[in-house]
């Protein structure tokens, strides 16, 4: 089963792997990528806005758990992503993949994150502790390890 | 047609949305885009980067996506989330 929740309050990580672990016993293993805020720029960070294109974003991330589940053999999938103002150290993303064998588990997981992080309609846009602000740039590696999921050897 | 902006690309055209006809002539994204650079010189600005991505019906287009006037679509710069 695939869970998408794109939301401004916090999450609870331990709750969410136990919906992974809950009343099942044909789980074998459960990776997670959890993402917070990080403040190590040049300037230190106040916080971070999160903008998002409401209903494509949870489209997106849909299609890209859908995509996971074709290509791994997977139970359940976990996405969640936080929007709206967040402080460094705060949780931003929760990933989590539930399989019988691990190999299928830390792929789907980067996988999704690795789709996540190219396609799905997020913004961040940094607020400094002196005042300034900036958009952050995508990265060229964001796009490099996208692409490795889909060539073609 | 509704016509989205969102990060960046939203604040260098003081906009988040507009709502316009779709003219004749404007078949795909590349002729929309086109269309918005005539509304000034921040819209021909900000338009004009390689970079912008489009969604049409909140699906991820190309500049040949074909439009419809019942359409939505988005500009927006390359996404950041994660």
């Amino acid at each position: 089963m695939i869970t998408i929740a794109v939301q401004a309050a916090d999450f609870d990580t331990g709750q969410e792997i136990r919906q992974l672990q809950a009343d099942r016993t044909d789980v074998g293993g459960i990776a997670i990528f959890a993402g917070q805020v990080r403040d190590t720029g040049d300037k230190p960070l106040g916080f971070m806005h999160l903008e998002h294109y409401p209903g494509m974003t949870e489209a997106s991330l849909q299609q890209t758990a859908e995509q996971a589940e074709q290509r791994w053999a997977l139970i359940d999938i976990r996405i969640v992503h936080r929007i709206g103002d967040l402080l460094p150290g705060d949780q931003i993303v929760f990933v989590g993949v539930s399989s019988i064998h691990r190999e299928a588990a830390f792929n789907a997981c980067e996988f999704i994150m690795d789709h996540l992080k190219t396609h799905a309609p997020f913004w961040k846009k940094e607020y400094y502790r002196d005042g300034s602000t900036k958009w952050v740039d995508a990265k060229q590696t964001d796009q490099q390890r996208y692409a490795r999921w889909h060539q073609h050897n | 047609m509704k016509i989205l902006f969102f990060g960046n690309l939203r604040e260098q055209l003081g906009t988040g949305e507009i709502e316009v006809p779709l003219a004749p002539g404007t078949n795909n994204i590349a002729d929309l885009l086109e269309a918005l650079k005539q509304r000034g010189s921040e819209w021909q600005q900000a338009l004009s980067t390689g970079s912008l991505l489009y969604a049409v019906n909140q699906t991820m287009a190309t500049q040949s996506t074909l439009l419809k006037d019942s359409d939505e679509v988005a500009l927006f710069p390359p996404v950041t989330g994660g």
